[in-house]
């Protein structure tokens, strides 16, 4: 009969799906420093993965969407690397903190508000409780959510290798979608830290989902404004994605913002202009073109209004 | 291998155990815990829910060496020297179980919750902890309750408000086999292990349609640890199966028809080797065109599903002919003329398929078991046929389609009935039986063949889609004149039960009504997807949304009351159904449209409004459904029951019978129904259901018919005992054979059922009008059940249903892209959590079946049937959008809500618009 000839499909997804999972590792470290954790890196040569709370990446391994590895080296539990503290005008956060944590820390809903809500919308609890801020950033996906949050609030990222340690801008470290310039086989992202809002400043996160196919945010925002004088806004960033391969910045938002008062009609120009500097996608079963614009359009000023109520003490 | 310390519930545990594990495997494997549940392995479903340092954790995605040194806490744990933890007591109470699969989850997960909380938790505490911890039975509304008051709080059973029909009819119980789920010792098919088992896997199609070139299994058979790989030449006797129709292959030879379809089966040492091995074999494909959809299959050019028919992709044309339609619209002031589209769903029972088969012959000491360890948990020991161990819905029929494939008589098989982790309606088919009693007959060994959530999604049966033109014409006063009405249902590859749910379908098309006139037309088609079957509401739910939809838009074009047009209509005693059976009994649907109505309308009562960037409304919407198979088929329920007097302690009972407890309850009943005629306590009556060695056959579990078919079974077996009893002192044994009143075949007019269960209900939703998001808020439902015999497990049933259709209208589509399906895994396919779970309202309403056990009919699957359209008809009210197609897409409903288009006919899912149709189905 006609048709063209297929063989065995091993490479189609349902096959992997419905075969048990061998996708694994021979070895799974906890190590206690991060000299030891560097070390095991250095000795699997590449063979070896880093895994934070793995609440993504062993779901996806699971499914054989990775290459397979000797050994995962779970950073959760890396002395001095699991705690949240503020140090040098930053609140800093170990690689081993888990968005659990980092949304009932009193410090960062105080001065970090859109990142403990942004990790707040994170899975569910058993998500939040395991998985980590380190390994979403790591993640790189388009939409992270507490990516987001933390590119709003204008983060950092400190990755340490055998040849050292150095801290970057967060948004340095995306490549593309789920691809990241950290090499997650011989580098680890020990810290991150963004500064605290202080006095006059304020932030909020929004993010609009569906109830039915994968959980992924149709549009996942973060704000961040500073209020100077005569209800100015002096300082701005917006934080937004889906809206390309990568974490958006939208500059082209943030420069309409700042010098301008704080106003609806401010608010609404802001999100022409990132509209503008952005080519909004449809993604099937997820959301059309029209409905993720309608969504900022809708959405970028309420949280805009939102951060700024917040930056002038009138709203939690 | 390496060393794991752990401190578990308590005590210090160390393991020797390989480093790729992951905690559940290590603690259901290695440690024998199996009271953690599978659902997914996905960290989707969180029904793998333990603790570890006091936080819940989804143990199937959780490395065992992270919780090195840790403290983990399982169900095992929690009971203290016996005396049940606040949680598992409050469970109990409140119904909180039914399968009982994810209630280990539930609780560990809640269990975290109130060691945080404690006295200060509120439902909004429960709905954020319980996000991601699902539930496919109850509807979460008993969950919220026993948490509460296992936190401390004082919190009342919310119960119908009925009165006891009798001393053990009408009371609430707790499901006598709840307090093992509660325990986590319940036993479900994946629990078991047999000394010397082997593990199966199965090839699949993977393509929808393609010709078998060649089978290559050499490379498989090859594999270290192989020990059987079979294809449909080692399939000795009848070579295909099927509940209706036997047009499924036990194994494919020369085409497959979907992507679920199973070419060869493995059995091996460990799960992993039979992965390995089912990608060795080797499978040579001719592709073949696809049939995508039901209206695609009725071209005359289609690729034909299966050959040699004379209908082509014509499965079954189903028809009802009552009155002259013509002269009914004739006589119609307004007609209503829509097209409607359902989406195919997915039962999403929790846990997934599994079947262990057991040789004949078996002796565990031979693998170095011994024969107590079996006799202990109070299994059996030895195997003296082949044993098939299974959760399933009709295991009679799993016995007689095993049979026939092994080329035996079905009495040389037995089927062990397991705890079944939920069934819906999906665990009816044949899936994993044959193929385990196969390869263990051939090993010599016992063989588990459990399936993943992604196969499990892949194989069985689904609901049918359809496309369902309907055209309504009333007089102005709202009366019906003429319903008529074509339908297309997507049968998928295999026959099924599609001729049954589609016939249902057709017979309820034209609601639960006094219509004059009637006639509708349904095609069952075949496709190239997977097989449609039962789903809970089995086709009624389907051709329920056209009916309903169809009559609010009368009611708005005439400018009548919702509620008023449906009472007008409301069949009643002395009416006729579109099948011609006149209503002799039992009709409740006036009651409860009118419990309905007064529920809504209370003071201030407004149909629709606006708060914020919400608008709110109600949408109203009745159905029935038949209790019992009907149609003319005999249907019967044999029951045993055994009585021992003991005048110093307390008489007792066991009851026999094979039918199918899922969840639903059907132990209660049953101890209920024989302990009324004995006059015994409940507690004294033990129920053992499903194996057919000692389980004479109760019929499938299905057409919510097991509490009147087996529950008259059970009821007359023990009224007989109770007799003999009389005469015979202290020990009878008495086997009845029930058959319920005969009904007519479709077409003959007459008595087609037995008895209908009618029900209305009231939605409230809230429209998100920046995001077209739909919330349903409230549900107030009415429910003539005839008689209630357990009103906590009634309840359940009504709970449950109700939730499991907000998922239907707003979150559920199985979707498939030329037949291959895109949701594939759990994460693809959302089912209701706690969070989108509406306030109910439940009233019940008791018209007795004269026929039925204490007048009660059947409830199973009505209330899942109403709660879509009453959803949309709101939808409706809120936005002025109609909603055409299913589940409802908030992006699409935002866009015609700010263009007004006034209809939507793009579901979530869907990549075109709903097709055409020609009114009376000329193809």
């Amino acid at each position: 009969l006609q048709g063209p000839r297929i063989r065995n499909l091993v490479e189609d997804s349902i096959a992997e799906m419905t075969t048990a999972s061998v996708n694994r590792w021979a070895q799974y470290y906890t190590p206690a420093t991060l000299a030891e954790a560097l070390e095991i890196l250095r000795r699997y040569d590449g063979q070896a993965r880093v895994v934070g709370g793995g609440t993504d990446l062993l779901v996806e391994t699971r499914r054989g969407l990775h290459r397979p590895v000797e050994a995962m080296v779970d950073v959760t539990r890396i002395d001095g690397l699991n705690a949240i503290t503020t140090e040098d005008r930053y609140i800093i956060i170990g690689c081993g903190v888990t968005h659990a944590r980092i949304v009932r820390n009193t410090r960062i809903i105080e001065h970090g508000r859109c990142l403990s809500e942004s990790c707040g919308v994170i899975g569910g609890p058993q998500v939040r409780n395991v998985g980590t801020l380190a390994g979403n950033v790591a993640h790189a996906l388009p939409a992270g959510d507490g990516t987001i949050g933390l590119l709003a609030l204008g983060g950092e990222i400190e990755v340490a290798s055998n040849y050292g340690v150095r801290w970057m801008p967060l948004q340095e470290s995306f490549k593309g979608p789920g691809k990241s310039f950290i090499d997650r086989y011989r580098q680890i992202l020990t810290r991150l830290r963004f500064r605290p809002t202080g006095a006059g400043e304020g932030s909020a996160h929004h993010r609009v989902m569906r109830p039915q196919g994968l959980c992924l945010p149709i549009i996942s925002m973060g704000v961040r404004v500073k209020i100077g004088a005569a209800n100015t806004i002096t300082e701005a960033r917006i934080s937004m994605g889906p809206v390309g391969p990568v974490p958006y910045l939208a500059e082209a938002a943030m420069d309409v913002l700042v010098g301008g008062p704080a106003t609806s009609e401010q608010f609404a120009r802001a999100a022409d202009a990132a509209l503008d500097s952005v080519k909004l996608r449809a993604s099937k079963y997820r959301a059309s073109r029209e409905y993720r614009e309608q969504m900022v359009r809708t959405w970028l000023p309420v949280i805009l209004d939102r951060a700024v109520k917040r930056a002038n003490g009138s709203a939690s | 291998m390496s060393k794991l310390h752990m401190t578990l519930n308590g005590k210090s545990v160390d393991v020797d155990v390989a480093e790729s594990r992951y905690l559940s495997e290590v603690l259901r494997n290695e440690l024998g815990l199996t009271g953690t549940k599978i659902g997914c392995n996905e960290a989707e479903c969180g029904i793998c829910t333990v603790l570890v340092d006091g936080t819940p954790v989804s143990s199937c995605v959780y490395p065992a060496f992270k919780a090195q040194g840790a403290r983990v806490e399982t169900i095992e744990g929690l009971a203290d020297n016996g005396s049940l933890h606040p949680l598992q007591q409050a469970f109990l109470e409140h119904g909180a179980v039914q399968c009982g699969i994810c209630t280990p989850g539930m609780i560990m997960t809640a269990k975290a919750l109130i060691d945080e909380k404690g006295t200060s938790l509120t439902e909004d505490d429960i709905r954020v902890a319980l996000k991601d911890t699902y539930c496919r039975c109850t509807g979460y509304h008993s969950v919220v309750r026993a948490i509460l008051q296992a936190s401390g709080q004082d919190v009342m059973l919310s119960l119908p408000d009925t009165r006891p029909a009798g001393a053990a009819i009408g009371h609430a119980r707790p499901n006598p086999n709840a307090r093992a789920k509660i325990e986590g010792t319940a036993r479900y098919t994946d629990d078991y292990d047999f000394p010397g088992m082997l593990y199966a896997r199965t090839k699949r199609a993977d393509v929808p349609h393609a010709r078998i070139r060649f089978i290559d299994t050499s490379a498989a058979r090859a594999l270290p640890g192989v020990h059987a790989v079979l294809t449909h030449e080692d399939v000795p006797g009848h070579k295909r199966h099927g509940l209706v129709i036997d047009d499924w292959p036990v194994l494919c030879s020369d085409k497959v028809r979907y992507a679920g379809d199973a070419v060869a089966i493995v059995a091996a040492d460990t799960e992993e080797i039979a992965a390995a091995a089912i990608d060795l074999v080797e499978v040579d494909y001719d592709e073949l065109p696809v049939v995508r959809d039901a209206i695609q299959a009725t071209a005359v050019d289609a690729p034909l599903v299966h050959e040699g028919r004379d209908d082509g992709n014509l499965l079954k044309h189903i028809k009802v002919d009552k009155g002259d339609v013509d002269a009914g619209f004739a006589k119609a002031d307004v007609i209503i003329d829509q097209t409607y589209r359902t989406q195919a769903t997915e039962h999403m029972f929790l846990e997934p398929e599994c079947s262990i088969g057991v040789p004949a012959g078996y002796d565990p000491r031979d693998f170095g078991g011994d024969l107590y360890a079996a006799a202990v948990r109070g299994e059996t020991a030895r195997h003296d046929k082949t044993t098939i161990y299974v959760g399933s819905q009709i295991p009679y029929q799993d016995r007689s389609q095993t049979a026939a494939a092994l080329g035996v008589e079905p009495e040389t098989v037995r089927i062990v009935a397991t705890m079944m982790g939920g069934g819906f309606g999906g665990k009816e088919d044949v899936t994993g039986q044959i193929h385990v009693a196969l390869l263990s007959e051939h090993t010599g060994r016992p063989v588990k063949m459990l399936y993943s959530r992604q196969e499990s999604l892949l194989v069985h049966p689904k609901r049918h889609a359809t496309v369902i033109h309907m055209r309504t014409g009333a007089t102005s006063d709202g009366r019906l004149t003429a319903v008529q009405a074509t339908l297309y249902g997507d049968a998928g590859a295999y026959a099924s039960l599609s001729e049954k749910v589609l016939t249902r379908a057709t017979t309820h098309a034209a609601g639960p009504y006094d219509v004059p006139n009637v006639k509708i037309d349904c095609f069952a088609m075949y496709t190239n997807n997977a097989p449609s079957g039962a789903l809970r509401g089995f086709g009624v739910t389907q051709s329920c949304f056209a009916v309903e939809s169809n009559m609010d838009m009368l009611a708005e074009k005439l400018e009548l009351n919702a509620v008023e047009i449906r009472r007008v209509n409301a069949l009643d005693v002395g009416k006729t159904t579109s099948t011609g059976q006149v209503m002799r009994e039992s009709v409740g649907l006036n009651e409860c449209i009118e419990k309905v109505a007064s529920d809504m309308c209370r003071r201030d009562f407004r149909w629709t409004w606006e708060e914020g960037d919400s608008r709110f409304a109600w949408g109203l919407a009745v159905a029935y459904k038949n209790t019992g198979l009907g149609g003319g088929a005999a249907d019967k329920a044999s029951a045993e029951v055994e009585v021992w007097v003991d005048a110093i302690s307390a008489t007792r009972a066991e009851v026999r019978i094979s039918s199918a407890e899922m969840g639903q309850g059907l132990p209660a009943v049953l101890a209920a129904c024989a302990a009324e005629e004995l006059g015994i306590p409940i507690e004294c009556v033990n129920v053992l259901l499903g194996d057919t060695d000692f389980c004479p056959d109760g019929g499938p579990t299905t057409a919510s018919r097991q509490t009147f078919v087996s529950g008259n079974a059970v009821r007359l077996a023990a009224r007989k005992a109770r007799r003999e009893l009389e005469e015979a002192g202290d020990h009878v044994l008495v086997r009845y054979d029930y058959t319920a009143p005969e009904t007519q075949p479709l077409g003959a007019g007459g008595d087609m059922h037995v008895a209908f269960s009618f029900g209305a209900q009231a939605a409230l939703v809230e429209v998100d009008m920046n995001t077209g998001e739909v919330h349903v808020r409230k549900v107030i439902a009415a429910h003539d059940v005839g008689r209630v015999v357990n009103p906590l497990t009634l309840q359940g049933q009504i709970e449950g249903g109700i939730v499991m259709s907000v998922g239907f209208t707003l979150l559920e589509h199985y979707i498939q892209e030329d037949g291959r399906p895109w949701t594939n895994i759990m994460a693809r396919y959302k089912i209701p959590s706690i969070t989108h779970t509406p306030a109910i309202s439940s009233h019940i309403v008791e018209h007795e079946a004269s026929a039925g056990p204490y007048g009660a009919k059947g409830v199973g699957e009505l209330p899942s049937i109403p709660t879509g359209p009453a959803i949309t008809n709101a939808i409706y009210r809120a936005t002025g959008v109609r909603v055409r197609s299913l589940p409802v897409d908030q992006d699409e409903l935002l866009r015609a809500m700010r263009e007004g288009s006034g209809a939507i006919e793009l579901a979530w899912g869907d990549l075109e618009p709903i097709p055409a149709v020609d009114p009376g189905g000329k193809r």
